[in-house]
């Protein structure tokens, strides 16, 4: 499998517990920086509808979507519970020099 | 021990579910009159209304029996036989409970005089409704919607999408009056207004009748509308009938207590059916209409349905899409004494309602996509705590809620 990382970011640019959207190539994804200061990232849109999961709400490891609050863990990509049900895909994340970086497949 | 549902709605799918997720290993049977498995009723009224065949599941179909959930679809419950402890169906049959979940829902209020069958006068909770409704709006056409509640007003604009003109009549002084502040619901009307829908406020009408290939409403000041389909939306009303033939309590809706119990042990009510005190707004009883309230005492009754006895804790809420607008509103805000106002960049702001003692006991927001779901979300997260918030910060987007939260 190869994949290539992209810059997203300064990593100051996003705020602990928070969540920042990055499109490249066309897709959407969203980068989250956690109480704990690590990074992670995922598919930007949530699974329900396609909402665009930025807009939510970080609150520990939780994105909750800013439309029906459906929740997902960021760190599995793992869906919490109704409304919903499908997982997030999740991407590998580094920081480098001051900057996040994600690794596309 | 055997729990039966009766109303296979938003509420009674999520209560299935989440006993199943609460390791309940007995029978579950979830009974729904119409033909479908449980579907999502917002769409019905959005995007959902143009086009959606089949209609958004609130589970796939398959999850049913991989949780080994029997549905009944195109089941009507007639009665309840409390001395037995089981639901008779109306087809003949019954079935036996140990408890009993009823998520009956609720049903559009009927314009006085008008007929169920009439196909030019319509109203919009099912997907069969949605469906017929759709049918009819051709481009062109003329649609009269009765009433500027939330369902008049996401049915307008997705008329409007669809290409129909759109006249709404509204009994009162303005659109929204039940729980949206006058600030939002101008910019409503005026989103409306851009988009071509003719509002009439005030308006008294005097009947609604069919005639040759269409619908006429008729003035009380003597004004005729004449359209190719009126939609009645003035509310709706709790599916109390079972519960009240039962003998069980009622109080605008089964009435339940904090635990969602009605007046007998065995029986719970969960969602729009049930009215039940709010513990955040000094125990008043509310009935809500909402799909997340549906939701979440979905969950607290099947919790509740295996002895957890746990209190409702949610504090209400509620959103409505309209063309590019979403519209959240979390807590109450009835008894509001100051309202501080927030500005989230274009076109988005939240108002936030303080009560006497400058506790938080709602916010209301309006703006392009998703512009206040978060400060609304924390706002609802402040209320839950109950707290009192400096209005100045609340004012200042500047301020970060979820400071305020942490404070
Ligand atoms: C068009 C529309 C748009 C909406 N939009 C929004 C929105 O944007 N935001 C929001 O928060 N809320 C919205 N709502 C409200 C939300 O959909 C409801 O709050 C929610 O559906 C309530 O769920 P429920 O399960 O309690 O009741 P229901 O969804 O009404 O389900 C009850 C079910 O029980 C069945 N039933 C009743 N009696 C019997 C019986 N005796 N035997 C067998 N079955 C029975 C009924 O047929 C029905 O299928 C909307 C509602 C509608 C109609
Ligand atoms: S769109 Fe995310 S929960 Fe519905």
């Amino acid at each position: 499998m190869s994949s290539n990382w992209v810059e997203v970011c300064a990593a100051e640019e996003i705020d602990e517990e928070d969540v920042i959207r990055f499109d490249h190539d066309g897709r959407t994804f969203a980068v989250y920086r956690s109480p704990e200061d690590e990074y992670f990232a995922t598919d930007g849109l949530c699974t329900h509808e396609q909402i665009h999961l930025a807009d939510g709400l970080v609150m520990d490891d939780i994105i909750e979507c800013p439309k029906h609050n459906g929740r997902f863990n960021y760190k599995t990509g793992q869906a919490k519970g109704a409304p919903v049900c499908v997982n997030l895909r999740t991407y590998p994340v580094k920081v480098e020099d001051g900057s996040v970086f994600i690794a596309i497949s | 021990m055997d729990i039966v549902i009766v109303g296979a709605g938003e509420c009674g799918a999520r209560a299935a579910f989440a006993l199943r997720e609460r390791g309940f290993a007995g029978k579950v049977t979830l009974i729904g009159a119409e033909p479908h498995p449980p579907y999502e009723r917002p769409p019905l009224s959005k995007d959902g209304l143009a086009g959606a065949e089949p209609p958004k599941y609130v589970a796939a179909v398959e999850r049913y029996a991989e949780a080994g959930i029997s549905v009944l679809t195109d089941a009507s419950v007639a009665s309840i036989d409390r001395e037995r402890k089981a639901v008779v169906l109306a087809g003949g049959g019954a079935i036996r409970y140990d408890r009993l979940l009823l998520a009956t829902g609720a049903r559009p209020r009927s314009f006085p005089g008008v007929s169920d069958d009439a196909r030019r006068i319509r109203m919009l909770r099912t997907h069969a409704d949605a469906a017929a409704i759709r049918s009819a709006l051709l481009p062109g056409s003329k649609l009269v919607i009765i009433g500027g509640g939330f369902i008049g007003l996401e049915l307008a604009a997705t008329a409007r999408k669809l290409g129909a003109e759109v006249v709404l009549i509204e009994g009162l002084a303005r659109v929204l009056s039940r729980g949206v502040p006058e600030e939002i619901a101008a910019v409503v009307a005026d989103r409306h207004r851009r988009e071509g829908v003719e509002i009439l406020c005030g308006v008294r009408i005097s009947e609604i009748h069919e005639d040759e290939g269409g619908a006429a409403v008729l003035l009380a000041d003597g004004g005729r509308i004449a359209a190719d389909l009126v939609v009645v939306g003035i509310g709706a009303v709790p599916n109390t009938e079972l519960a009240a033939a039962a003998g069980l309590a009622l109080d605008n809706g089964i009435a339940v207590d904090e635990t969602l119990r009605t007046s007998d042990p065995d029986i719970f009510a969960a969602g729009d059916c049930c009215s039940f005190p709010l513990s955040h707004y000094g125990g008043r009883r509310v009935r809500l209409e909402a799909w997340r309230n549906a939701q979440d005492q979905g969950t607290l009754a099947a919790a509740n349905l295996l002895g957890a006895a746990e209190p409702i804790t949610a504090v209400p809420w509620f959103w409505s899409d309209q063309y590019e607008l979403t519209l959240q509103i979390a807590g109450i805000a009835d008894g509001a004494e100051t309202t501080v106002r927030r500005e989230l960049g274009e076109d988005a702001f939240i108002l936030f309602h303080l009560d006497g003692n400058g506790r938080l006991i709602a916010a209301s927001g309006v703006g392009p996509g998703n512009a206040v779901a978060r400060d609304i979300r924390l706002a609802e997260m402040l209320i839950a705590a109950g707290a009192r918030p400096d209005p100045a910060a609340l004012a200042s987007p500047d301020t970060k809620l979820k400071k305020l939260l942490a404070a």
